[in-house]
């Protein structure tokens, strides 16, 4: 990998399934080792260490092998992904600590309401496919903007998408750099602020030297860690509760045993519970919520930028649809297993946590309770025990009632081995997966705004004469600035950011998604349009954000504001075409650039000539 | 580009735009139309999951990765057809 020549890069590509088998398999023997030493007695705090620094050294070691002095290996990896790489790649840049550990603990605590983030961050990718990542390949520059630079004949175009594309990706790193934090420091028994500058540190090497060539080779091993350490804890839990080690089909059963015990527990919205109110009501306006989130996850899916410049990196516009495909299954394999997860989670509560004397309760919920994921109120002093207790008055029975009971939503996840009773390694193991997923999300996101600020600001609109070295060095600081300002906000533990992560979407999808769609399949659009559009429905995304959550404006038809996307998008689409049919059509050499962008084979013909890449 | 004529280039056109407006009918079924049934689907149960329930957890889910690679294929059959895929 050290090799930047050619004949050094091919023989790597050719090798790859030899290189990461190899990996995977040293993987697993690393494991069964730690498994080993456990067993030997020694003390998991060391255990813990040997994880976190042994997968996060590994990263390292292959950022700094992958370093390049080379623009098109710095921005596009070489533009030599194989579709299944970029594939995988695209699968851990796109999973977060948040689909990691959030996601199967949102499904237990909102049971059928919060498949619309199963649905919402898998659909999406349907319209990158179909809409958008074959057209940008063709295209063949560095960045998103870039192609909205060239398509609507400027740098106010580039600007605005700049605009965009800061905002709602540097929410979303300061979540994972948040995210990193909470695993290493939970896992290393550091303080979270000191984690989240060690996690920066582990970011950066992965990225900094390399860009997008080290980030794409980086995010392959961290998927490979991931998908196995979330996979095996609830095989063995439902091999345990079921006596099959298929979870995504066993989870049926746990589902109709949750279903049988509802009524005697005193729920009243059941798990699989449609369209309903607290109270257990179907009505309207939690059903176009349901759906309302699903179209903004989704739109924003299509236009989110760090997964939209992973298209950029394969061979060729056809290896660009294929690696789509692949990215959705790498994806797919995570997230149709997390509803199992929340099920036999809640089957084991439902079981035999609730309605037991409170000194017969299982060892995990002290232990989960002790660091404040788990609570059991039944006594009057509870809080004292249990910091999740804080407002909960228990009666004081000696039972633990369904109402006495409360579960933070990370712990599903962190808990899982525990439940099913297995070894310390295996609580490990799912540490190492959380920070490979935080870790590969925050490197794609921050190379997404270091690559917009260096190349679309500063190459692109400040000085198109800069030399590369210059460029690389621009690139690589910009990079470290970022990523610092992103740490620090990150550290002051901002209660909304989490929250933010969600509202990114719907910022993107106002922003960019009418722009690109029309750009490449509404020949009429032109530049004014285009940068109105964006305008308009990243500024009506944001006021209703900002309104509803700050200035107590109350919502527009019950919307929430976590899809205000639902107003941005029809307002972008709308005055991006009312404004193309009022101003002059796009020139002939635009017709011309739009029809080669649309032809896989073939030159593309830039509309005009500055808009070129000159290496 | 170059060796296409226009009518055969918007013959190309045309099919590719009718496999976009057929997925986007599939990505449509899928993500919400199945979905808005969910109240009835979840009275049938399939191996102890309520249909309704199932479908968003996994059918949709299932559908959406094998489309994808349906339509990667079908494009590249019409890219070919039509003589404008890339030379490897």
């Amino acid at each position: 990998m050290a090799n930047n020549t050619q004949t050094g890069g091919k023989s790597f590509i050719d090798n790859l399934g030899k290189i990461y088998g190899i990996y995977t398999g040293g993987f697993a023997a690393f494991v069964i080792i730690l498994a080993i030493l456990e067993q030997m007695g020694v003390p998991n705090k060391i255990i813990g260490y040997l994880f976190v620094f042994m997968t996060v050294g590994v990263y390292a070691l292959i950022g700094v092998l992958s370093r390049t002095a080379e623009m098109g290996e710095y921005y596009v990896a070489g533009r030599k992904v194989p579709a299944i790489y970029n594939g995988m790649a695209t699968g851990s840049d796109w999973m977060s600590a948040a689909s990691f550990i959030g996601m199967a603990g949102s499904l237990y605590l909102l049971g059928y309401d919060g498949l619309a983030f199963v649905l919402g961050w898998t659909g999406g990718y349907l319209l990158v496919s179909i809409l958008l990542a074959p057209y940008l390949r063709k295209f063949g520059q560095y960045t998103v903007p870039d192609f909205l630079g060239a398509r609507y004949g400027g740098n106010l175009a580039r600007f605005a998408g700049v605009i965009v594309l800061v905002s709602a990706s540097f929410t979303y790193v300061t979540a994972q750099i948040f995210g990193v934090g909470i695993i290493a420091s939970r896992f290393l028994g550091i303080s979270f602020e000191v984690a989240v500058f060690v996690g920066l540190a582990g970011i950066l090497v992965c990225s900094m030297l390399g860009g997008m060539r080290a980030v794409t080779w980086t995010q392959v091993a961290q998927y490979i860690i991931l998908i196995i350490a979330y996979l095996i804890p609830v095989v063995i839990m439902s091999a345990k509760v079921t006596g099959v080690p298929i979870p995504q089909l066993m989870y049926g059963q746990a589902l109709e045993k949750i279903q049988a015990l509802e009524p005697a527990l005193g729920v009243v919205k059941g798990h699989a519970a449609v369209f309903s109110d607290a109270k257990g009501n179907m009505n309207f306006t939690d059903g176009m919520n349901f759906f309302a989130l699903i179209l903004c996850l989704m739109v924003g899916t299509a236009s989110l930028p760090h997964i939209l410049m992973r298209y950029f990196t394969t061979p060729s516009v056809r290896e660009a649809r294929q690696s789509v495909a692949w990215s959705l299954f790498f994806i797919f394999l995570l997230y149709f297993t997390a509803p199992s997860y929340a099920a036999f989670a809640k089957l084991e509560v439902y079981q035999n946590v609730i309605g037991q004397q409170i000194t017969a309760l299982p060892g995990w919920v002290k232990s989960w309770g002790d660091i404040g994921l788990v609570g059991a109120c039944d006594a009057a002093n509870a809080a004292t025990q249990f910091a999740l207790c804080k407002g909960v008055t228990g009666n004081g029975d000696g039972i633990l009632q369904l109402s006495e009971f409360r579960i933070a939503a990370d712990a599903i996840v962190l808990a899982t081995p525990e439940i099913a009773g297995l070894p310390y390694v295996i609580a490990g193991l799912v540490a190492a997966g959380g920070l490979a997923a935080a870790l590969s999300t925050a490197d794609g996101l921050l190379l997404a705004i270091a690559n917009a600020l260096s190349h679309d600001i500063y190459y692109r609109m400040i000085d198109p004469h800069a030399p590369t070295k210059r460029r690389l060095i621009i690139s690589r600081v910009l990079l470290v600035f970022v990523a610092i300002i992103a740490a620090y906000t990150a550290s002051t533990k901002p209660s909304t950011i989490l929250a933010m992560v969600a509202w990114a979407f719907s910022i993107a999808a106002s922003g960019l998604f009418p722009a690109l769609v029309m750009g490449i399949w509404w020949k009429r659009t032109t530049g004014p349009a285009a940068v109105a559009g964006m305008l308009a429905g990243y500024g009506m995304c944001v006021y209703y954000l900002v309104m509803t959550q700050f200035y107590g404006m109350p919502l527009w038809f019950g919307v929430k504001n976590i899809s205000c996307g639902m107003f941005g998008m029809p307002v972008a689409f709308i005055v991006t075409y009312v404004v193309s049919l009022v101003t002059a059509a796009p020139p002939k050499e635009m017709q011309d650039f739009i029809d080669s962008i649309r032809i896989p084979k073939g030159d593309v013909k830039l509309a005009r000539a500055e808009d070129a890449l000159s290496h | 580009m170059s060796d296409l004529t226009p009518e055969k280039a918007k013959a190309y056109w045309a099919r590719t735009s009718g496999l976009m407006w057929t997925m986007l009918g599939i990505w449509f079924f899928f993500s919400f139309v199945v979905h808005f049934f969910a109240p009835q689907l979840n009275t049938i149960r399939i191996i102890g999951f309520p249909l309704g329930f199932y479908m968003a957890a996994q059918g949709s889910l299932i559908a959406f990765v094998v489309s994808l690679y349906w339509f990667a294929s079908k494009q590249n059959a019409i890219d070919e057809e039509f003589g404008v895929a890339e030379d490897e």
